[in-house]
């Protein structure tokens, strides 16, 4: 990797885009019509930045539908099936607590674009936050089967949560620069919200276990490679064309 | 999206009636419409003109609701970043259209679940155009195009209907249509310039989605039976066949100047009435959609039902949430 900026802002973007193409899939189909808005505009945020970050890695689009599995460097949570509604919001939940730590601290970033896009897209981040927060308490503590459903999705997520604050050799130097944030620093605050939202949630914290990792290095899950066949295909079907 | 009545043939000996209502009511009424008044829900109005408009205006946003199925399909496969987010913003915009239009439709007494039931047991319609399937990405070019560009013809009277609420969610909604339309266009355009597959995508588009448009309007106005009323009571302000007609005038040159072909072997100027003649409509096709049996209907249908079946917990689990809520405030 030539430059380390570009693996930091390529990290950002797919696990923007990936989430985004997620979420995507539950347009027409969500529990309620309010629901339905909410999820296609968060989706929606997370595409556009998807768009920014990956514009300071390179030309955008050609990064979106012209890398294979091995060269997408989003985490793993973001990559996970939605499941039913509760697992969907488990995942959200987990994953816009820590963006929301990350695009604050990256606010302050030395790299000029990478500190604008963050003050951007914080304030969107904070409202999908808000909105996975609000739900994880009206499933926990809601009806039986919301709960049950929610103890389910939450316990799928949760192995995928370690990964969000590693560190690793490529990021470490942008951190001592000042270009990003310091993740480990985060883990902290993060606990603490996840924490206080599961209390609302009359929900018990799930118990720590082995981390699953690999998607900062390209090692990711089965399921990528088919959002990717999906995403892709145009772009992959008709080489070349303008759209 | 969608305004004309839709109704089986068989349905059509009914016409609206006010025999039963008060001749002094009703005169008053009468008269605030034909002086352009919008009228309100807390005011009087003839049974005959609610039960109009619940159905218009419920079908109008039943088609909002399973007019996000055929374009939502292509939202995971939008070829670029840009019409990713274009393409997700405009279903998000149905949806909310759908919103205002439960709204609209609920003030005057039918509650959203009630119309919702409605659609999902095959009581109410939607729009006809709906059940068609979009095969390629020059689908969502033409839905943009054809479809909202029909939309907006039907609609932008209706921000002078005299329903208050109708008329004041038509506003927002037209502005919206209108984006959309050029958005679609837009995709054509790109289309069209583009390789020979590309081409091959948004004529093969055209070929298919150029007679549903055109059946969008509904049927035609000797076999419209409650379209005087409806335009005496300013619910609607233009018959099908004028607005169908205005529809062909405007879309066959934008047709043209992408270099795509209309496919109506009898399409041609007629300089006398300044307007294009065109070929008979397969009213046939469209009867059959509206009673069901369109390409996808059933797959719309089962969509809708599945998603609101599949989603009542979550429902039940906000509500019981709410009630929690409300009894501690209540205990504090």
């Amino acid at each position: 990797m030539a430059d380390p900026v570009h693996e930091c802002a390529l990290r950002l973007g797919d696990d923007s885009l990936i989430l985004g193409q997620r979420l995507s899939e539950w347009c027409g189909h969500a529990p309620m019509l309010e629901v339905d808005l909410s999820l296609a505009n968060i989706a929606l945020d997370l595409v556009g930045q998807a768009t920014l970050f990956l514009g300071v890695a390179g030309d955008a689009d050609k990064l979106a539908f012209h890398r294979d599995v091995l060269d997408f460097k989003n985490c793993l949570l973001v990559e996970q099936p939605n499941g039913d509604f509760a697992q969907t919001i488990a995942r959200q939940f987990l994953f816009s607590n820590w963006q929301e730590l990350v695009f604050r601290e990256l606010t302050r970033s030395r790299n000029a674009t990478l500190a604008a896009i963050a003050g951007k897209a914080v304030k969107e981040v904070a409202y999908h936050a808000r909105f996975a927060n609000e739900w994880m308490v009206r499933l926990g503590d809601g009806t039986a089967e919301s709960r049950a459903r929610v103890v389910d999705g939450l316990e799928w997520v949760w192995r995928f949560g370690d990964e969000l604050f590693e560190v690793d050799g490529v990021i470490e130097p942008l951190i001592a620069s000042g270009v990003s944030a310091d993740v480990r620093k985060l883990r902290g605050e993060w606990d603490q919200r996840i924490a206080r939202t599961l209390a609302d949630a009359t929900l018990e914290m799930p118990k720590p276990r082995r981390a699953a990792k690999g998607g900062r290095i390209g090692h990711h899950s089965e399921h990528l490679g088919h959002i990717l066949t999906e995403m892709q295909f145009l772009p992959r079907a008709y080489p070349g064309a303008q759209w | 999206m969608y305004t004309t009545e839709l109704k089986d043939r068989n349905q059509k000996a009914a016409p609206v009636t006010t025999a039963a209502e008060d001749p002094v009511k009703l005169a008053a009424f009468e008269a605030r419409v034909a002086a352009d008044d919008f009228i309100e829900p807390k005011d009087w109005m003839p049974e005959a003109y609610r039960k109009t408009l619940v159905r218009q205006i419920s079908q109008h946003a039943h088609s909002e609701i399973v007019g996000m199925l055929p374009e939502g399909n292509w939202i995971t496969r939008a070829p670029s970043l840009r019409r990713k987010a274009v393409l997700l913003a405009k279903v998000q915009d149905e949806g909310g259209h759908g919103l205002y239009l439960y709204a609209a439709a609920e003030t005057l007494g039918t509650s959203r679940d009630e119309m919702i039931e409605a659609l999902h047991s095959g009581r109410a319609k939607y729009s006809t155009i709906f059940n068609y399937p979009t095969l390629t990405w020059a689908d969502i070019g033409a839905i943009g195009w054809l479809v909202d560009g029909a939309a907006i013809l039907n609609q932008v009277p209706l921000q002078r209907t005299s329903y208050g609420p109708y008329a004041r969610a038509m506003v927002r909604i037209c502005k919206e249509e209108s984006f959309h339309q050029r958005q679609g266009y837009e995709i054509m355009m790109a289309l069209a310039a583009g390789s020979p597959e590309q081409k091959r995508m948004a004529q093969n588009a055209l070929d298919r989605w150029w007679w549903p448009s055109l059946m969008m309007f509904g049927p035609p106005d000797e076999n419209s039976p409650n379209t005087a009323q409806s335009v005496r009571w300013r619910i609607k302000r233009e018959t099908n066949d004028e607005l169908r007609q205005k529809f062909v005038d405007v879309t066959v040159p934008q047709a043209e100047a992408i270099g795509i072909t209309v496919p109506d072997p009898a399409l041609k100027w007629n300089e006398a009435r300044g307007s294009y003649d065109f070929g008979a409509i397969d009213w046939d096709e469209f009867y059959a959609v509206v009673r069901g049996e369109g390409p996808v209907a059933k797959e719309r249908v089962k969509a809708r039902v599945e998603a609101w079946e599949s989603g009542a917990w979550v429902r039940e689990a906000a509500n019981a949430h709410a009630a929690k809520r409300a009894h501690r405030a209540a205990a504090e």
